[in-house]
């Protein structure tokens, strides 16, 4: 059993499946976004915004937002523990690993904040 | 015929280099790389590699033919080598190198070592024997064969970039050997030391392990089943 602490849920049975799970939703709401815009091929403004106004698609782009965010946390933290070793960068590895990736849930998280404020606020 | 050698003393030499030995193939024969191998020590008696049956079954002779990882004592230059082409030597890679085509493989055995590659079974031995069904036992086919030449794992990039902590295909492989095995009765707490995000799940499923396998094992195909005990324990 290795020992880790700064991926998304510290199990790696329950990171491979939310990094599943998430691709398919991500893949899902590509289609839905993708079809909507071939089904309405004049979109305007108010169309688009009241598509975004109904209650369906904001439950759906915020669970999209999430994860989106969760993707790439996992995404994120296996690049940097494959590329980011001792190997790589000697000595300072770990130093750069974690700043990388405390670097990562930052931006992570001002996108899931900034996310929730546009779907969810006025 | 020209065989292209990697040639690398730490102790004496600052970097590596290949050296080119011209070797004469007798005529109308198509010998195994090992053979190749021995008529170029033949001309320079200090070149260094591992071998000891010649027939594929002890898996010390695993070095990079051509690219390729292979044991050289069951490739036929014929397959390693396309007509007019020099024959390429290099040690297995990603693990540090003892001395030209011989590495240190201490830790693939570390490995190997953590997956507890031993019957575990904590109730009464019978009197004579534990008995397995046909069926039982046609489970581990494709899984006890595997002899640990390590070409699958030093064939594997997540092997290279974590060879400490992800466990590798032929490790793995022998996990899921006492996973599968019906006399077996850890399987709970063998699958507990797997569930973190290096042992089983670097995996990437890319099956380099797959297309080396001298002995023509499916470490993948094993990892898989790993993921699946894992899913149906964790769900």
């Amino acid at each position: 059993m290795v020992t880790s602490v700064t991926n998304l849920s510290r199990s790696g049975l329950s990171d491979w499946i939310i990094q599943r799970v998430s691709a398919v939703l991500l893949a899902a709401y590509t289609l839905c976004i993708l079809g909507n815009l071939l089904m309405n091929p004049d979109l305007d403004y108010q169309s688009w915004r009241a598509l975004f106004d109904s209650n369906v698609m904001r439950v759906f782009s915020l669970i999209t937002l999430a994860a989106l965010c969760a993707h790439a946390w996992i995404g994120m933290w296996i690049v940097s523990t494959d590329y980011m070793t001792s190997l790589q960068f000697g000595k300072a590895a770990t130093f750069i690993r974690l700043i990388f990736q405390v670097g990562i849930v930052l931006i992570v998280a001002v996108y899931l904040i900034w996310g929730i404020q546009i779907f969810w606020g006025n | 015929m020209l065989v292209s050698i990697y040639r690398y003393n730490p102790e004496t030499d600052d970097k590596p280099a290949m050296q080119d030995i011209e070797v004469e193939i007798p005529a109308g024969k198509d010998l195994m790389v090992l053979d190749v191998l021995a008529l170029a020590k033949e001309k320079d008696p200090s070149v260094a590699y591992r071998r000891s049956c010649r027939e594929g079954v002890c898996g010390s002779d695993g070095m990079n033919i051509n690219g390729t990882n292979g044991l050289a004592c069951i490739t036929p230059i014929s397959e390693a080598v396309k007509p007019g082409q020099k024959l390429v030597l290099r040690p297995l890679p990603g693990l540090p190198v003892i001395r030209d085509l011989v590495v240190d493989l201490a830790i693939f055995y570390k490995q190997f070592e953590k997956v507890k590659p031993f019957l575990i079974n904590d109730e009464p031995a019978p009197a004579i024997e534990r008995l397995q069904s046909p069926e039982d036992r046609a489970k581990l086919d494709g899984l006890y064969e595997c002899i640990l030449c390590a070409c699958c794992s030093t064939n594997c990039p997540s092997f290279w970039w974590n060879p400490d902590k992800f466990i590798g295909p032929a490790g793995l492989l022998q996990a899921y050997r006492f996973l599968a095995d019906s006399r077996d009765t850890a399987a709970a707490e063998r699958l507990a030391d797997l569930d973190d995000p290096f042992s089983v799940f670097r995996c990437r499923g890319i099956m380099n392990c797959v297309a080396v396998c001298p002995k023509g094992l499916n470490p993948t195909r094993a990892i898989g089943h790993i993921r699946s005990m894992l899913i149906s324990q964790g769900t």
